[in-house]
């Protein structure tokens, strides 16, 4: 079975992320981006079904500038096979990157698709969900584990509300990824030197017939109201009598 | 205009994140109908019909609801959206799971968790953790949003007295069954409504250290949550963590204990009325959010703390 790895570039989690004074955005300039965590998830999780032995070939898909290639570069460096890059300059939101995505598997035939749930730039939380609708899948998100039957169907362990689902999928699916799904590798110096010779594809969205422009317009980013630090109290006496006669809330 | 929100909610009663999300509808103005999607949930669309400012309830009863499969209750909502302007749901982990797959069925670019509503098409909606908050115009013509429950007051839940219309079921997609589930039974309040909460970092060391924590809680009649540390770590199950990508809450009291206060658990928790934290670590992050600072061994300090609260 082929399995399908969408990565996306964002500003490193720790990065401390600044709204531009303009408010037309954050800044990006000179800031560190790395793969999207759940993405390095959604890659682990597919090289470990290499390993196992239950899966052939991993493509990793970025969408996105030039820069977006070094992204599946790291993807690469991890285990994948080989990387597709959909090139645009253009600001793509969720139901454009389902729809780039879902040219891509139409092409590709994976029987799995994983993604991250989230990314952390835009928190969206769409993706996977949309492109597995567009595909007429079943959709798999939150997962925390992933088993593949022998008769086309695959159990999926998922993190909700009150704790944890599993529910059985036909292939092919789509699946998203939660924290508990695995812990992403470092990939190893040799393995980066290889993931150099590697093969990525350039595509554009003209090519896959996807027109992506942006349906939500941005009017404007602003910074969130900061919260003050409040005071340090010596014991906690003086916590309890400062939440009973200062707070009020206990 | 005509609004539908997606109740959440569990067959025998309404989740309180629907009046959230209702107070939200109200905000966008309209006509608001409330959609139980469900298998034996007379009593949810019941409860659903005594919500203040909603005028109908659409009841689908249908035991391929019984578990909120995406593929089948998006299917539902894709065909009465056309009815409406708007279609709404808390972002739950079932509104995050189904609506995205209704709106890109229905061609429509969805309006994640959104803090505010500025107009009919125009919303705010935190990003980056929290970090940035943006202002966001939709084009579509079927607005299909999720809510932040934290961001918006909880609507009257009696009052209302709307009629209950069944409607037809949509079918099984049959790409998905559920199997089983493994929910934690506590009689403690849930996580994202209770008044109080009360979490445990990397600082609890393990799981078993949460004890304490939880004897906090239950003399508060608080909730207990955790940070992604001590989920990732195993000493409390998934369901506790709060931040970015965990539960989102805004308590009236929040008491961060061994949590050091990474951007991603701040992202779930800074909207908290009161935050106390208790860290022995005088530098740690969490310190320039909380309202009251204690710099102590978590160890001394809880115990102490339990003693204080039974004077």
């Amino acid at each position: 079975m082929k399995v399908l790895v969408a990565v996306k570039r964002v500003i490193d989690a720790n990065v401390k992320v600044r709204v531009k004074a303009d408010g037309t955005g954050v800044e990006t300039q000179n800031v560190k981006m790395s793969m999207n965590p759940f993405c390095e998830i959604a890659t682990e999780e597919a090289v470990r079904l290499k390993e196992a032995g239950k899966v052939t070939e991993i493509v990793a898909v970025s969408l996105g500038n030039a820069q977006c290639a070094e992204t599946i570069r790291t993807a690469l460096a991890m285990g994948a096979d080989r990387g597709i890059h959909v090139q645009t300059d253009v600001e793509l939101q969720p139901l454009a990157v389902a729809k780039l995505l879902k040219a891509v598997v139409d092409k590709e035939q994976p029987g799995l698709v994983i993604l991250g749930k989230q990314a952390i730039d835009d928190d969206a939380n769409q993706t996977g969900q949309m492109l597995s609708a567009l595909l007429g899948w079943p959709q798999a998100t939150f997962a925390s584990k992933l088993v593949l039957n022998d008769n086309n169907t695959a159990n999926v362990t998922r993190e909700v509300d009150g704790g944890l689902e599993t529910i059985e999928v036909k292939t092919p699916f789509v699946m998203t990824t939660d924290l508990r799904l695995n812990e992403p590798r470092y990939a190893s110096l040799p393995n980066i030197m290889k993931a150099k010779k590697k093969p990525i594809d350039a595509l554009t969205p003209e090519q896959l017939g996807v027109d992506p422009t942006p349906r939500l317009k941005t009017l404007k980013v602003t910074e969130p109201p900061k919260r003050s630090a409040g005071i340090k109290v010596k014991s906690v006496a003086e916590l309890v009598d400062k939440l009973k006669n200062e707070a009020k809330v206990i | 205009m005509s609004i539908l929100v997606l109740a959440e909610h569990d067959n025998a009663s309404l989740k309180s994140a629907t009046l959230h999300a209702v107070t939200a509808a109200q905000k966008i103005g309209g006509d608001i109908h409330i959609l139980v999607a469900g298998a034996g949930a007379q009593a949810a669309a019941d409860a659903a019909a005594k919500v203040a400012g909603v005028s109908k309830v659409l009841l689908a009863d249908d035991a391929i609801y019984g578990h909120a499969l995406a593929e089948n209750v998006a299917k539902l909502i894709v065909g009465l959206a056309p009815n409406y302007s708007h279609v709404l749901s808390a972002a739950t982990v079932n509104g995050k799971n189904i609506l995205p797959r209704a709106a890109a069925l229905l061609d429509v670019q969805q309006i994640s968790e959104i803090s505010a509503v500025e107009s009919a098409d125009t919303f705010v909606r935190p990003t980056y953790a929290g970090n940035a908050l943006t202002t966001v115009q939709s084009s579509d013509k079927i607005k299909l949003i999720t809510v932040r429950a934290t961001a918006f007051d909880a609507v009257a839940e009696t009052g209302g007295s709307a009629a209950v219309e069944k409607i037809a079921s949509a079918g099984d997609a049959g790409l998905s069954k559920f199997l089983g589930q493994e929910v934690q039974k506590t009689e403690r309040p849930e996580l994202t409504s209770a008044r109080i909460v009360v979490s445990g970092g990397r600082g609890m060391q393990s799981g078993d250290n949460f004890k304490m924590l939880e004897e906090v809680a239950d003399k508060l009649g608080a909730a207990v949550g955790a940070s992604r540390a001590a989920v990732d770590a195993g000493f409390v199950p998934n369901d506790y963590q709060v931040g970015q990508t965990g539960k989102i809450v805004a308590p009236e009291l929040y008491v961060a204990v061994g949590i050091s206060g990474a951007i991603q658990h701040l992202a779930g928790m800074k909207d908290s009325k009161v935050i106390v934290a208790i860290n022995k670590d005088e530098d740690a992050p969490i310190f320039q959010v909380a309202d009251y600072g204690l710099v102590a061994d978590l160890f001394t300090a809880v115990p102490e703390l339990v003693k204080e609260l039974n004077k």
